[in-house]
């Protein structure tokens, strides 16, 4: 498959906005749930490291 | 590998065992996926022709295939792990299945999407309520059910119970989706590919199309992965292990 130029690649011989705008949405989908991954694993440890020092302080008192 | 007399695949259908193991898998799904994906864009835009009748606008089927096969998939699996979980009340089966969701919901929706945009510029609309359209958006609403109704119930043993009996109720829809094109008149084409009968594609196509239902394939199983060890965490937060575990990480 030869485009020819990057404005050939981009049009998509005219379908450029439907093959475009699936492409880019599954790319930012597949971006926002790894990111949410990375998120709720820092979240999860900062979480249960504040529930351990808080039951840690309670068995002290 | 701990020798209890007991047969081995028991080992790590424990949430202490089964932690270290999906934290070690985990990266090799992800580069899978990304190279699998890298090869599978490259056949996709590079290799592949122009199709005769929908010229460029068939580089959809690229991703909505597959996106499409893994809603379903990832669907079966879930039943599956939730079944396993409800039989014979596994803690991990239950955290399996949880994990799953999100990923699988993900993929409806990709599925949905890529299929409005296909849609458009060949059968002149986004939507239609025909039989496989209007399954695959059921899937998506069973998924988005599954998380809410899990979200809702406090007592963990309930919330897995009642997402199970969900799940498993809402895989009587994933035939219903694989075989509405053929048990209803519908805009939708048929099944692309058919395990009998000769390909009706090129060769190229169908590799890169096959391609990358391997590489989203790979990164469910590393998404899911992922998932699953927090799910742990949280879940098993009273046990010695994970408070050890959250010691040496922070």
């Amino acid at each position: 498959m030869n485009w020819g130029s990057w404005q050939n690649f981009f049009a998509m011989g005219g379908y450029g906005l439907y093959v475009w705008g699936s492409y880019v949405v599954t790319l930012v989908a597949l971006i926002v749930e790894i990111v949410a991954l990375i998120t709720r694993r820092r979240g999860v440890i900062e979480r249960l490291t504040k529930y351990y020092a808080a039951r840690r302080s309670n068995h002290e008192t | 590998m701990r020798t209890t007399g007991r047969f081995s695949w028991f080992y790590f259908s424990s949430p202490q065992s089964f932690y270290p193991l999906a934290g070690a898998l985990q990266p090799w799904f992800a580069g899978l996926a990304a190279i699998l994906c890298a090869v599978g864009l490259y056949i996709s835009f590079l290799v592949a022709p122009t199709d005769a009748q929908q010229g460029e606008a068939y580089r959809i089927i690229f991703i909505h295939v597959p996106a499409a096969w893994m809603s379903m998939f990832l669907y079966l699996v879930m039943g599956f792990w939730s079944g396993v979980g409800l039989v014979l009340n596994t803690r991990l089966s239950s955290m399996v299945a949880t994990a799953l969701a999100p990923t699988g919901a993900l993929f409806t929706f990709i599925a949905l999407w890529t299929g409005a945009l296909w849609g458009k510029p060949t059968w002149g609309t986004w939507w239609v309520w025909d039989a496989r359209l209007t399954s695959e958006l059921i899937l998506l609403f069973l998924y988005i059910g599954f998380m809410a109704l899990q979200a809702a119930i406090d007592d963990q043993r309930r919330s897995d119970k009642a997402g199970a009996v969900l799940a498993l109720v809402g895989v009587i829809n994933i035939p219903i989706i694989y075989f509405s094109v053929k048990w209803w008149s519908t805009l939708h084409q048929g099944a692309s590919v058919s395990m009998t009968g000769a390909p009706t594609m090129a060769k190229t196509m169908l590799l890169g199309m096959l391609i990358m239902a391997l590489g989203f394939w790979m990164y469910s199983i590393a998404a899911t992965l992922a998932r699953v060890r927090c799910v742990i965490l949280e879940r098993e937060r009273q046990t010695d292990w994970v408070a050890a575990e959250i010691g040496r990480q922070s």
